[in-house]
């Protein structure tokens, strides 16, 4: 078996360096960042890392649980696989996105970073395009339906380590799947970078589910691109979890190219400290008849800060789309900071189309009322907090993937109330 | 032992003074009730004694068997054994029936130690078959597009699983029909108990057919200005709050 990549993939890796090298760096005055710490981007002095030892290698992986029932498992340590597990049925490629390029070249080739990435960070993916070296690649064919989830964990091991973790999913014809991302550090202490991109496909009358868990230690900053495409009567969910990293870009793309398509945009954020998470979203309604539903919940504690830009673009000729954009910020301290800009833009007719933020905190007669069976306090306001993110994770409806999602959450509301760092 | 309010005076934060001198001792194995007309400050003095923050006790003590509970915060008030069902009570998007009232025994364990789950569900069933509840009240948020009857029945499942030793049931017949009502008053007979003093605040006899009291007060202005048997409600129920204009003028 040769090992060698595609041609097609070295030749566009090249011209993505020279794009990531001529693409100037967003600067003050950019619509796309705004709000934004443009601090956060100088990334000079990260390298890509180390191959892990074997003796972290086996801690990793030890490491790396989940859900008990995975159709498959894939550990990545900088982008090295360290680990996998399958139990993939007839029908179905899931393979590192290493071992793609070299088996299935012509498939990765036709799904490859097809959408324009334009949000803000095409420079940034540029840069991962140059990079990119692993990963995973799902591809199933039509009427396969994969009972469990396949299960992913990215590690950064080492100081200052760049990863770039590729996911890629394409479901065939009336088809079902679900992704679950685990973005992790080896360690509490060392600083490190990932910039993620992920691109769903979700054929015709597919389901396709996505989970991004986002639990990077708080000296690691993360881009992460989510690209989405629905073809007619497919259905798309995007659920990404951020209680880690210092910093984190989500740019959630979601492109409606068939009628009878759906797509849901969920998220949860629960920033403390000094966390800063930046959030932008495009609901592009490309097809007549599509549906997209956007809920992203943040709950800021101490000094954090978020910002959500939302688009619902509706196309020339989208007629009959229905589409939703919601964001809910709960201010859990007076120091926090969310930002807030939900926007719309209709080219078509008969278009329902809502959207709006809105920032709270929770109510004095709320905490009395659990105060007063009991509950201490600090308790309270967490029980509250958790029950605000929960109304979106029993979106994902799949309970073993809620569970996964709440243990990150636990850990992080477990992390605020120690006080931990 | 007895929940025992001692001319307790209290005020809202801008100084406005809305108990003027309660007093009032109710027994273990003892069920009072106060009525009384709106704005006598009935809601107040259960908040008061649950411990609310928005009002300031500039006089008097609350005492249960013997302690005083001043210093106490709202849930250290509730582990130490008072109830209060409320009138209004919270919803709680996103946490389920069954989740929140197992916080609120777990806050009663020490530190370390689990409630038993199959224990645990075996008992908030039986609890809901009383009360005539749908199971699927456990995994529903709590109180979240409940209807009134619903909410108030979901008052007496806490307070049946919280077994306390002074319940303060604020209005709770309010906005029931009489199915609910008699369900209701079901749960909170079934808490009778020599270990436990009961304190019911309403604005209708209706309730006392279904929940006898061992004695009725009548609150007006900040004070209990009445005190009596059963035999007081039917008086107020016929005659009304008339009387509290005639000595007010005599």
């Amino acid at each position: 078996m040769t090992t060698t990549l595609p041609n097609w993939f070295t030749a566009r890796q090249e011209a993505a360096q020279k794009r990531y090298e001529a693409t100037p760096a967003p600067k003050r005055g950019d619509e796309t960042w705004r709000f934004s710490n443009l601090k956060q981007l100088d990334f000079a002095g990260f390298v890509r890392g180390a191959d892990v030892s074997s003796a972290n290698t086996a801690d990793i992986v030890a490491r790396s649980t989940g859900i008990e029932k995975t159709a498959a498992k894939f550990v990545f340590a900088n982008d090295t696989l360290i680990h996998s597990e399958t139990n993939i049925p007839a029908g179905v490629i899931a393979l590192p996105l290493s071992e793609a390029l070299v088996s299935h070249p012509e498939l990765v080739e036709k799904h490859f970073m097809r959408q324009e990435t334009r949000l803000g960070s095409a420079k940034f993916a540029a840069w991962h395009e140059a990079m990119v070296s692993n990963g995973l690649f799902v591809h199933t064919g039509d009427n396969v339906e994969i009972e469990d989830p396949i299960e992913v964990h990215h590690w950064i091991s080492g100081q200052n380590t760049v990863i770039f973790p590729h996911t890629l999913v394409v479901t065939g014809t009336s088809s079902k799947v679900r992704v679950i991302d685990i973005f992790r550090s080896s360690d509490d202490i060392t600083p490190g970078l990932a910039i993620a991109f992920n691109d769903l496909c979700a054929g015709k009358n597919s389901q396709l589910d996505y989970v991004a868990v986002q639990a990077l230690n708080e000296v690691t900053r993360i881009i992460q691109i989510h690209e989405t495409a629905t073809a007619r009567d497919a259905s798309a969910k995007g659920f990404i979890l951020n209680t880690g990293a210092s910093w984190a870009r989500n740019e959630c793309l979601s492109r409606l190219e068939g009628p009878g398509s759906r797509s849901d945009m969920l998220s949860v954020s629960i920033p403390a400290r000094e966390q800063e998470y930046d959030q932008r979203t495009f609901q592009h309604h490309v097809s007549e008849g599509a549906y997209s539903d956007l809920l992203f919940k943040n709950s800021l504690y101490d000094n954090s800060k978020t910002i959500f830009s939302g688009l619902i673009f509706v196309d020339e000729g989208a007629h009959h789309t229905d589409a939703y954009q919601t964001c809910r910020n709960l201010m859990m301290s007076d120091t926090c900071e969310a930002n807030s800009m939900p926007g719309l833009e209709i080219n078509a007719d008969q278009v329902k189309c809502s959207h709006g933020s809105t920032s709270s905190q929770i109510h004095d007669d709320e905490i009395f009322y659990l105060r007063a069976r009991g509950i201490d306090p600090v308790r309270a306001r967490q029980l509250i907090a958790r029950g605000f993110s929960v109304e979106v994770v029993e979106r994902l409806a799949h309970e073993a993937t809620e569970e996964l999602v709440l243990r990150f959450v636990d850990d992080k509301f477990a992390h605020i109330a120690g006080g931990g760092a | 032992m007895s929940l025992h309010i001692q001319n307790l005076h209290a005020t809202l934060e801008d100084g406005t003074e809305i108990l003027k001198g309660v007093t009032l001792e109710i027994p273990k194995g003892e069920v009072h009730a106060i009525m009384g007309p709106n704005g006598s400050g009935k809601s107040t003095l259960s908040k008061v004694i649950a411990g609310h923050e928005g009002y300031v006790v500039t006089g008097g003590a609350v005492t249960i068997d013997e302690e005083d509970i001043a210093e106490m915060s709202i849930d250290e008030r509730s582990r130490a054994g008072i109830f209060l069902a409320f009138q209004y009570p919270s919803e709680v998007p996103g946490v389920s029936n069954a989740n929140f009232i197992r916080a609120a025994l777990q806050a009663r364990l020490p530190k370390g130690e689990e409630i038993d789950a199959v224990a645990y569900y075996k008992s908030l069933y039986a609890k809901m078959d009383i009360l005539e509840m749908d199971r699927k009240f456990t995994g529903r948020a709590v109180n979240e597009g409940f209807s009134g009857g619903e909410k108030k029945r979901n008052e007496i499942l806490q307070m049946m699983m919280l077994e306390p030793k002074y319940c303060i049931l604020d209005e709770t017949d309010s906005g029931l029909d009489i199915d609910a009502l008699k369900i209701v008053a079901k749960g909170v007979n079934a808490m009778r108990s020599p270990d436990r003093g009961m304190l019911l605040i309403t604005h209708y006899q209706r309730l006392l057919d279904y929940i006898k009291p061992d004695h009725v007060h009548v609150m007006a202005e900040g004070r209990i200005v009445r005190s009596g048997g059963p035999e007081l409600a039917l008086e107020l129920e016929k005659d009304g709050y008339e009387f509290l204009k005639e000595a007010a003028l005599a």
